[in-house]
């Protein structure tokens, strides 16, 4: 039974907003809404609660979880390995900080120009994987090619300064420019919060929709699926180009809160790793795990620094034999990850897929 | 009356096998059309031929009045062919009201319009109650249906069914003769069945084509081809099938 309850909702929207989001909370209980209505407030009112510190952490765990639900699309939703997210999250970076620094382009404005180039970047690799053939561990090796072929590449590519780096200029600020994203921290925590919820409800609604109910079956039995009558070439390919075009937005936000890139971070095999881990470890498929994911991982590994520097260790790669113990964990006590488990034991019933 | 569907020396070889040899065949609107052979006849390449899964070597397969060999499955799909798998093969980890929903997307671009027909489906297969379940978790007749549901959910003008009886119980053919005899005389859908259980292909084929090594060695109605005396000898044995039952 799916009852409406839209019109039940704790807070009082005005009536527009609430016909839009109504398809989004169809099927949705009351307990699922008011615990993420509880952990919205704690991540609004968090720059008040927190250190400057933690406030940096909580962005990289937004973007981390913003970017892990962008590739969740393809690969949780339609089932196609990319290993090389680093790429459409680069070329973000690299355009809009370009446009930046060379005419003072806005990156809202630069965005516009970033979604279409990383959604045809994503055309392309999906185009030469799915046209002939190219499939499963294949297809992971063609994306990591590319994203290699792109490190290469800025790393000699004389407009981005190649490998001595692109930098953003920056100045102090008497307020915060959210236009061109110049400002302090709490101002980036909230442009990285609103896209991770936005990317959330966005997710959400495509998962409802017909293309997604079509991803997941190419995900399930591609050969089902063009039994039923899914031209599986045509969704693979708008799974790729939608999770790119999401992802670009993520790399946006990376060059205007770091002011510096290099391509041999920016394009680096380990970005792309880091931004699967999340979906990974929280629950692939899944619209929370991606989230839920980030906080685990990076707030694990957060705390093991704090320890370590309070016990006066100091080992390089800590991080990543975690992330590597974690990883384990996650594949050989909950094969699904975290969240599937977690919800059944909140009493989350509906799939919050 | 022209055919529906209509194969003519439709072949296909696998390097030096011979799977499907000059194999002709009319299927009018309406009937129920049995295929039947022993393991290795040719019956599921002729299946997957017809329905895009593989082109084949020689020869036509033209649907409603066009040529439909060769072209991809989601296509022939598309143009009012849907399948079922002699392996099934439903979507695993979505519930089943979601495996059929899949189907019913195909003409509506509306989920709520869909979900509603799935559901009409579903209960017309006797699936509607298990409908919130993962499909990976169904026993093998109920994923059977479930194969027969998401194929009829595509609005399908012939449907082509491998094998659904396979591993039934008695009672359960008996449902599943039950809901494709309704299907087919109460619905009009024309069915290609390949099938093995002789009690099922006696009560429900208006007509008959049997395989043996890749090349149809009898047509014609079902009583006449139990007795004739190349089928019995290839496939049915010496002991006379009971017709009647």
């Amino acid at each position: 039974m799916t009852g409406k309850i839209a019109d039940s909702s704790p807070d009082s929207r005005p009536g527009k907003s609430a016909r839009v989001l109504e398809p989004l909370l169809q099927g949705v209980s009351r307990r699922t809404l008011a615990l993420l209505g509880v952990l919205l407030a704690a991540l609004l009112i968090a720059p008040w609660l927190v250190s400057d510190y933690l406030i940096t952490v909580l962005i990289v765990i937004l973007y981390l979880a913003f970017t892990g639900q962008a590739w969740n699309i393809m690969m949780g939703f339609a089932g196609q390995l990319s290993l090389g997210h680093a790429i459409y999250a680069g070329l973000g970076a690299y355009i809009a900080a370009l446009l930046f620094a060379r005419f003072g382009v806005a990156p809202w404005l630069g965005f516009l120009v970033v979604m279409p180039v990383a959604a045809a970047c994503g055309a392309i690799i999906g185009f030469l994987a799915f046209r002939f053939g190219v499939a499963g561990v294949y297809f992971a090796i063609l994306t990591i090619a590319f994203a290699e072929f792109a490190r290469i590449g800025f790393d000699h590519l004389a407009i981005v300064n190649a490998s001595a780096g692109l930098f953003l200029p920056v100045a102090q600020y008497a307020h915060n420019d959210l236009w061109h994203l110049r400002g302090d921290p709490t101002m980036f925590y909230y442009v990285i919060l609103a896209a991770t919820v936005i990317a959330f409800l966005f997710c959400r609604a495509l998962l409802m929709s017909r293309v997604g109910y079509f991803w997941l079956a190419i995900r399930e039995d591609e050969q089902a699926a063009r039994a039923t009558g899914v031209d599986t070439f045509r969704y693979k390919m708008s799974a790729v180009m939608i999770s790119a075009a999401v992802t670009s937005f993520g790399g946006v936000f990376y060059a205007f809160f770091y002011n510096n890139l290099f391509p041999e971070q920016v394009f680096n095999i380990s970005r792309s790793i880091e931004i699967i881990l999340g979906p990974i470890i929280g629950g692939l498929g899944t619209l929370f795990g991606p989230i839920l994911g980030a906080f685990v991982l990076t707030g694990l590994a957060e705390t093991l620094n704090a320890a370590m520097a309070a016990f006066g260790f100091d080992l390089p790669g800590a991080k990543q034999v975690f992330y590597g113990i974690c990883l384990l964990f996650v594949v050989i006590a909950l094969p699904e990850g975290i969240w599937p488990w977690l919800a059944r034991r909140i009493g989350v019933t509906e799939r919050l897929r | 009356m022209t055919a529906l569907l209509s194969l003519k020396r439709v072949s296909k070889r696998f390097r030096g096998l011979v799977a499907v040899d000059a194999v002709s065949f009319d299927v009018p609107p309406g009937e129920l059309f049995a295929i039947i052979g022993p393991n290795g006849a040719g019956k599921t390449t002729l299946f997957n031929m017809i329905a895009g899964a593989i082109a084949p070597d020689e020869g036509s397969i033209a649907f409603a009045g066009e040529e439909i060999a060769g072209l991809p499955a989601d296509v022939v799909c598309r143009r009012g062919i849907a399948r079922t798998f002699q392996i099934v093969r439903p979507f695993p980890a979505l519930t089943v009201e979601d495996n059929v929903l899949v189907g019913a997307l195909l003409h509506s671009h509306d989920v709520g319009a869909a979900r509603r027909r799935a559901q009409d489906m579903l209960r017309r297969l006797d699936l509607f109650d298990q409908r919130n379940r993962i499909a990976a978790t169904l026993t093998l007749p109920d994923r059977k249906r479930l194969e027969v549901a998401r194929a009829l959910a595509t609005e399908p003008r012939l449907l082509l069914l491998d094998e659904v009886m396979a591993g039934l119980r008695p009672t359960e053919s008996d449902r599943m003769v039950a809901i494709l005899r309704d299907l087919n005389r109460g619905g009009g859908l024309t069915i290609i069945l390949i099938e093995h259980v002789m009690r099922a292909v006696m009560a429900l084929a208006s007509e008959v084509l049997v395989l043996d090594h890749g090349t149809a060695i009898a047509q014609g109605k079902p009583k006449a081809v139990v007795r004739d005396p190349a089928v019995v000898q290839s496939y049915l044995g010496a002991e006379p099938v009971d017709a009647a039952h």
